[in-house]
């Protein structure tokens, strides 16, 4: 298998987690209603608060937390 | 004061059904920060006020906190199955207890970037997340050796079938031998290849999600540096950068 074979298997990218800034569980927590907030009122949320999705991308733990409010703030609107 | 019918603001005309401010001569609240919407300044101006008034909006707020902690429960009632449905609702209890706590101790840091709902319910998933996980995990061994990549290589399952399968398990493993120390090579085999959840490994090995986190992050650019160098993935595209 060549280099640019591995280089496309998603899993080991996954595992290795996002290569790029990401802001921290703390900050993460800290940020998270103004991101769900700003993800559903259609704004960039990623522009405003640079390092929330990778980290997201990278902490499972976190990741649930965030789908979980995103889901609890829309069903509260439906 | 009875709260107003709440409205979302999403998608909504704003203004409509949201709730008045306290004018009662007799509460002084302290002024909502600016940029609250309507909704959040009268949380925040119940929750400051004395007596009755307060009583009824903590009593309000502690319904929101069961509400969303009965939420992430239904969430993960596939993973719970095993667990009777009276100690899971003494979890979500619990944790809206503990999130009330939480939001009623915090109040001064909500600076009106979202609403104070979004803001509240943060806590209460926060807390019945970190609960049920731990409760899920409760009869499940985690094995903390650094060594216990041994263990994972022979036990297969689900990340080391996918990385088998396109022969990047010898080279990782090599990695995680290499550049790892011994603590870090523990939490990268525990949380990124056996997919313990890092909530159940904090209370394991007595420390934080973000000191776990802090200690996977710095174990990835490690292995992550080593595998680029063999053109295998990626190189860190901020070698400055922090987490936790």
């Amino acid at each position: 298998m060549s280099a640019s074979d591995h280089r496309n298997d998603g899993t080991l990218e996954r595992v290795l987690g996002p290569t790029g800034f990401e802001v921290t569980c703390e900050q993460c927590f800290e940020l998270l209603d103004q991101y769900v907030d700003l993800e559903l009122n259609g704004a960039d949320a990623d522009a405003h608060l640079p390092g929330l999705r990778a980290h997201l991308e990278g902490c499972p733990a976190c990741r649930e937390d965030h789908d979980s409010l995103r889901a609890l703030v829309v069903s509260d609107g439906s | 004061m009875a709260p107003p019918r709440r409205r979302r603001a999403h998608g909504r005309p704003r203004g409509e059904g949201y709730p008045r401010r306290v004018s009662d001569p007799a509460v002084t609240p302290r002024p909502a920060p600016p940029g609250a919407e309507p909704d959040s300044e009268w949380w925040l101006t119940v929750l400051r006020a004395d007596g009755l008034e307060r009583e009824e909006a903590v009593a309000r707020l502690h319904e929101l906190m069961l509400k969303a902690a009965r939420f992430e429960l239904s969430r993960r009632r596939a993973a719970l199955s095993h667990v009777r449905g009276e100690e899971l609702d003494d979890i979500a209890t619990q944790a809206a207890n503990d999130a009330l706590m939480a939001v009623l101790s915090k109040l001064d840091d909500f600076r009106g970037a979202s609403r104070f709902t979004t803001w509240a319910y943060k806590f209460a998933l926060l807390e019945a997340g970190v609960k049920l996980r731990r409760r899920a995990w409760q009869e499940r061994e985690v094995v903390l050796e650094p060594d216990a990549w041994t263990d994972f290589a022979e036990r297969g399952g689900g990340v080391q079938a996918e990385l088998e399968s396109s022969e990047l398990l010898g080279e990782l493993k090599t990695a995680i031998d290499s550049a790892l120390t011994p603590h870090q090579r523990r939490v990268f085999v525990a949380l990124a290849l056996n997919e313990v959840p890092i909530d159940v490994l904090s209370e394991r090995l007595d420390t934080t999600r973000g000191a776990l986190y802090k200690t996977l992050h710095d174990a990835r650019k490690k292995l992550r540096a080593e595998l680029a160098e063999s053109g295998l993935v990626e190189p860190n595209s901020d070698e400055s950068g922090r987490s936790g």
